[in-house]
């Protein structure tokens, strides 16, 4: 199953609700388009709901992360909410989690970008 | 625990990627892994056909990738090879220095090392060859026999 994206605003905050696999070609541009899309509109609040995503590579680790640092470059924050217990683990291989701020509930991963 | 042996050559494309990816899970469960080590497994071998495919042959229709799996009651042993211009050893990164820790790439070889438990990297001028060992630790059953 290829990654699929959508997008909802909650109190400024713009969440990507995303499912399927991040992994190097598709999945991976797809995250891309839409980070860049919002930094475009200049919503730079964004919170990426990794509730469905079910397999990462290190092709979409390295997507995360990319995505991570040029939303912080234009001045925004973008958090990750409902890590699978899958990408959990990889994000502390990689010595990751601590890098990114990392929510279990929704409203107050809201709430922490004011 | 029935020996098998599964041995073929495909092109440098994602489809490749994808293939080893599968073949690995279908392989590591017929041969008695949990489902943790199955993923852990199949996210090695598609790392390791990442590397071949993407950085090995540059995605050249010319250069192929061969894939080698093959189980016996001791270990699962995936062997791929590319044609690119050998791997660098001397430049492998390591993804959990400071300096590196935000880099987009360059944790692939880490997370294959991080999951198998045998990783031997033979670079040469006509390509690469990782030989990915997981041990069996005397849980298989019985496997089926493997096919592309």
């Amino acid at each position: 199953m290829s990654m699929k994206i959508s997008t909802r605003q909650v109190d400024g905050v713009t969440i990507l609700d995303c499912s399927g696999r991040i992994t190097l070609g598709e999945g991976s541009i797809v995250l891309r388009d839409n980070v860049s899309q919002l930094l475009a509109k200049g919503q730079k609040k964004i919170l990426l709901n990794l509730g469905e995503i079910n397999y990462i590579d290190s092709s979409g680790i390295g997507e995360l992360v990319t995505a991570f640092t040029t939303v912080r470059k234009q001045g925004g924050e973008l958090k990750l909410l409902n890590l699978t217990k899958k990408v959990h683990d990889l994000l502390q291989i990689t010595k990751l989690y601590t890098v990114f701020d990392v929510k279990d509930e929704e409203a107050a991963a809201v709430k922490s970008f004011n | 625990m029935t020996n098998h042996r599964l041995s073929y050559t495909l092109d440098s494309t994602l489809e490749t990627v994808e293939n080893a990816e599968q073949t690995a899970t279908r392989i590591a469960a017929d041969a008695g892994f949990d489902d943790d080590e199955v993923m852990r497994i199949a996210m090695a071998v598609r790392e390791a056909a990442v590397n071949a495919v993407l950085h090995g042959n540059g995605y050249d229709p010319q250069k192929k990738v061969t894939l080698n799996f093959e189980c016996n009651s001791d270990d699962l042993v995936i062997t791929i090879r590319d044609q690119g211009g050998g791997l660098d050893m001397n430049k492998i990164p390591d993804p959990l220095s400071p300096e590196n820790l935000l880099k987009s790439s360059g944790r692939g070889i880490f997370l294959i090392r991080s999951f198998m438990d045998e990783v031997h990297i033979q670079p040469s001028q006509t390509g690469t060859e990782i030989k990915l060992v997981k041990h069996v630790h005397g849980n298989a059953v019985d496997g089926k026999e493997a096919s592309p």
